[in-house]
């Protein structure tokens, strides 16, 4: 980038509170002609809270923002636009029920008569190809909405804002809900923006994606930017440091000593056609068994075979606490197992329901200790409250707020918690960690060592080898729905780099 | 190619289901009676249903952003009373501009309580239809309002050889038509259907938008309400009763969803037709007059059902998947 005097856009000293709790203290950065400026910091750090500030659907209390050196002062989201400044929510603003074309040109279709309110759709339609043309987003714009994969739906936003000739377009996790291929895809296209020299400042909790793309890294903690530096300078570690507050060495806990091996649950040559091929493993009491492999390794499959989620109807055994067990979800529950789910919006939560409720859940089903009948309401918001104390979720109201109304992390902790009512004997933690940032992460694992400490056995299934190499005494390393190896914990650690090469060394044999 | 389950599972083609259910009802009634299929029952069926066609039209508008108006049927009422009992003799275009009048500031008010009080469209609607059928009794003295001799004549007059009842349904879908597909303002109320807060956020004013609907449909009932009033001559205390719900299956029969952001114009005009069609026809076969309102329940059953299958399915497909990382 040539180091022009004035930045593209800059903002200093943005100080914002919403009803007398400051969140905002003092924020300001720079961002260049074709950058890739790259916002971090954990939920609550104040990241949403100045991008829409600078996208005019807030006004801070104090601060100034300039765009190309000119004083730039949004009242509403419109203003943004004109000024040249697109914003590309993370809730994508699509309606399905209406064509691309309408999706693109709403707000601002052209008219047929200058006077009448009538739509010129043949105008719509060729604005609307011109802008997918500059996209790479091949799809008619005659198409319903509803049609279109996430990824295309993704581009078309982009493509409405890239119509408007932006200066500067503001990502909002871009990637959450886009598959890999998409989001390579995406990658090109803001590469080809930068290129046109359009700013783009890119928020999002892959760190791995903003550390490959990005020419500069903004840090927000608690309301504050505490660091902003060239990303060639930062190591991920430095990184995770600046936004947790605290040196990362101490993101996982101690792994918990284990004593005299007593299993809780033995697999024996478990086979389902298709989906898992003669698997066998052990869990002892206090053991934390990490299970790497990658997507489609059959990790997922095996954990909802053994709470009877998924049937098994092939071969092989399983046996719990020393006696064979056909496992069925209701069967799983009386004998203390537990299982968090890796989809935990649709399979985990009842999301309109309090977190008492959602606590209560698997107690109240009578297949663990035994519900009282009636319900006891009393003992059940001292149960919540006992485990939201032990969780620290953090919550104002526990008997009256919706479980939607936490924050991603909580809401994990939400799940985590429902199971611990009961005192289980076996958890299966399926991605315990996907989407919640990195406090929440440290809590959660916190949680997972402590259960441990205490004798439960865990099943840990994670696509984070960092993540599993740091909570677990064992990994075992599953691939085309075989267990292709089990690694012991050695010298504090794990070999990382052996693991990694037997969870893709039958993928290429194979292939 | 697209296998065969994923073919099914696209939520347009049940939108065929009323046309299939229309030539079913055809055939059938063709079938059994003589004068079923003759060209002056077609026409009977287009004059009798053209009052629902226009009450329907305007329900869908607000059935559109996922709203409902149930005081259309004494809206109708009011309108046909106050301008039976105040101004009778008054020519035939005023007739009807005052009823569309009347209609619209009867609109307004709901408007005014769902927009700007933000009272639930259901509670505040409902209010209104006992309120305004008391209203009715009031003016009318709880006698029955007679139609004067040219208001009927309205009724049996052509204009350019289409009968005049027929005309004003033609002209109403016509309006609504270019209003929800060649404006912005038409294209908006989608946008609004489909999801306020993110229509809100394209800068859509979304309570001006959702205030005018609500207006127009009093003004389409106003209207139904003087068509109506000039083809059965009189006005009664029960003048325009349920036809709240008749416009509001009219309006799903013809692809309008309930949870809003689907239909168009052509749909609450075709299914007020299909339903006119079915009453017609069981009249012809001399059936059991209790029959009728078994069913229409039967009828309007069916069509919530599909609506609500549809609405399911695009929810799934709309569903999208989540990230795995590598």
């Amino acid at each position: 980038m040539d180091a022009k005097a004035v930045p593209l856009f800059e903002c200093s000293g943005i100080n914002k509170s919403f009803s007398g709790t400051q969140v905002l203290f003092d924020v300001g950065f720079a961002i260049k002609a074709g950058e890739f400026l790259g916002v971090i910091g954990e939920n609550g750090s104040g990241k949403s809270t100045t991008m829409n500030i600078i996208g005019g659907i807030l006004r801070p209390d104090s601060g100034e923002m300039r765009l190309n050196g000119d004083a730039y002062v949004p009242t509403q989201p419109n203003d943004a636009m004109e000024a040249g400044i697109g914003f590309i929510h993370q809730e994508l603003n699509i309606f399905g029920n209406m064509s691309v074309a309408d999706n693109m040109m709403i707000g601002r279709y052209p008219r047929r008569w200058e006077k009448l309110p009538f739509i010129n759709h043949r105008a719509k339609r060729l604005a609307t190809a011109e802008a997918l043309k500059r996209v790479g987003l091949d799809v008619s714009p005659d198409a319903p909405c509803w049609s279109l994969a996430p990824g295309e739906r993704q581009l078309l936003e982009i493509a409405k804002v890239v119509s408007q000739n932006p200066r500067m377009i503001i990502f909002d996790e871009p990637t959450t809900s886009l598959t890999e291929p998409e989001c390579r895809r995406l990658f090109e296209v803001i590469a080809d923006l930068q290129a046109q020299g359009i700013g783009i400042v890119y928020i999002s909790h892959v760190l791995s994606d903003v550390q490959r793309l990005s020419d500069r890294i903004v840090v927000l903690r608690d309301g504050h930017a505490v660091k902003s530096t060239a990303t060639r300078d930062l190591t991920r570690d430095g990184i995770v440091e600046a936004m947790v507050g605290r040196p990362v060495s101490q993101l996982y806990p101690d792994v918990p000593p284990l004593g005299e091996r007593r299993p809780v649950i033995e697999v024996q040559g478990l086979t389902q056609p298709r989906v898992l091929k003669d698997v066998s493993f052990s869990i002892a009491a206090g053991e934390v068994l990490g299970v790497a492999g990658l997507m489609g390794s059959g990790r997922s499959e095996l954990a909802r075979i053994l709470f009877g989620l998924d049937p098994h109807d092939g071969t092989g055994t399983i046996s719990y606490e020393g006696a064979p067990f056909d496992p069925s979800p209701r069967d799983c529950v009386s004998k203390r197992m537990a299982f968090l789910t890796e989809d935990r919006r649709h399979e985990g939560l009842l999301l309109t329901q309090s977190l008492t409720t959602n606590l209560e859940l698997v107690h109240l089903s009578g297949a663990g200790s035994g519900a009282h009948v009636p319900v006891d309401r009393k003992q059940q918001v001292s149960n919540a409250e006992d485990v939201a104390h032990r969780l620290r979720i953090k919550a104002r109201d526990l008997v009256r707020l919706p479980a939607k109304s936490l924050s991603g992390g909580n809401q994990q902790k939400v799940v985590l918690g429902k199971w611990l009512v009961d005192a289980p004997r076996l958890f299966i933690l399926d991605e315990p960690t996907r989407g919640i940032d990195v406090g929440a992460k440290e809590e959660i694992y916190r949680v997972i060592a402590e259960l441990a400490g205490q004798g439960l056995a865990v099943m840990l299934i994670s696509s984070e080898l960092e993540e599993l190499a740091g909570l677990s005494h064992r990994i075992m390393v599953m691939s085309r729905g075989m267990n292709v190896g089990v690694f012991e914990r050695q010298d504090g650690g794990f070999d990382r780099a052996a693991i990694m090469a037997r969870a893709t060394a039958a993928d290429v044999e194979a292939a | 190619m697209k296998t065969l389950t994923q073919r099914l599972s696209n939520p347009r083609l049940l939108d065929l289901v009323p046309v299939v259910l229309m030539l079913l009802v055809a055939v059938f009634f063709s079938a059994a009676t003589d004068s079923f299929a003759t060209w002056a029952n077609v026409k009977n069926i287009l004059l009798q249903s053209s009052h629902l066609a226009i009450l329907a039209l305007g329900a869908s508008l607000v059935l559109l952003v996922a709203g409902v108006d149930l005081s259309v049927g004494a809206t109708m009422y009011v309108a046909a009373a106050l301008i039976g009992v105040f101004m009778p003799g008054a020519p035939v275009l005023i007739w009807l501009l005052a009823g569309c009048g009347i209609g619209l500031v009867l609109g307004a008010i709901n408007a005014f309580f769902v927009v700007r009080v933000r009272v639930a469209a259901f509670i505040v609607t409902l209010s209104m239809l006992f309120l305004l059928r008391g209203v009715g009794l009031w003016i009318s003295d709880t006698k029955m309002v007679f139609a004067a001799p040219h208001l009927l004549e309205m009724s049996r007059a052509s204009f350019l050889g289409i009968p005049v009842p027929i005309l004003l349904a033609g002209l109403s879908l016509v309006f609504v038509h270019l209003l929800l597909s060649g404006t912005p303002f038409g294209r908006s109320v989608y946008a609004i259907g489909d999801d306020p807060e993110g229509a809100r956020r394209a800068g859509i004013p979304v309570e001006r938008v959702t205030f005018m609907l609500f207006v127009l449909c009093g003004g389409f009932a106003g209207l139904s309400g003087v068509v109506l009033m000039s083809q059965i001559a009189a006005a009664s205390s029960t003048f325009g009763q349920e036809k709240e719900f008749m416009a509001i299956a009219a309006a799903v029969l013809g692809g309008t969803s309930l949870f809003g952001g689907r239909g168009n114009a052509f749909g609450p005009v075709f299914g007020a037709i299909l339903m006119q069609t079915v009453q017609n026809g069981l009249v012809l076969m001399d059936t059991d007059p209790y029959l009728y309102p078994l069913i229409t329940g039967a009828v309007i059953f069916i069509v919530v059902l599909i609506d609500t299958l549809r609405n399911q399915l695009s929810e799934r497909l709309g569903r999208s998947p989540i990230r795995v990382e590598a």
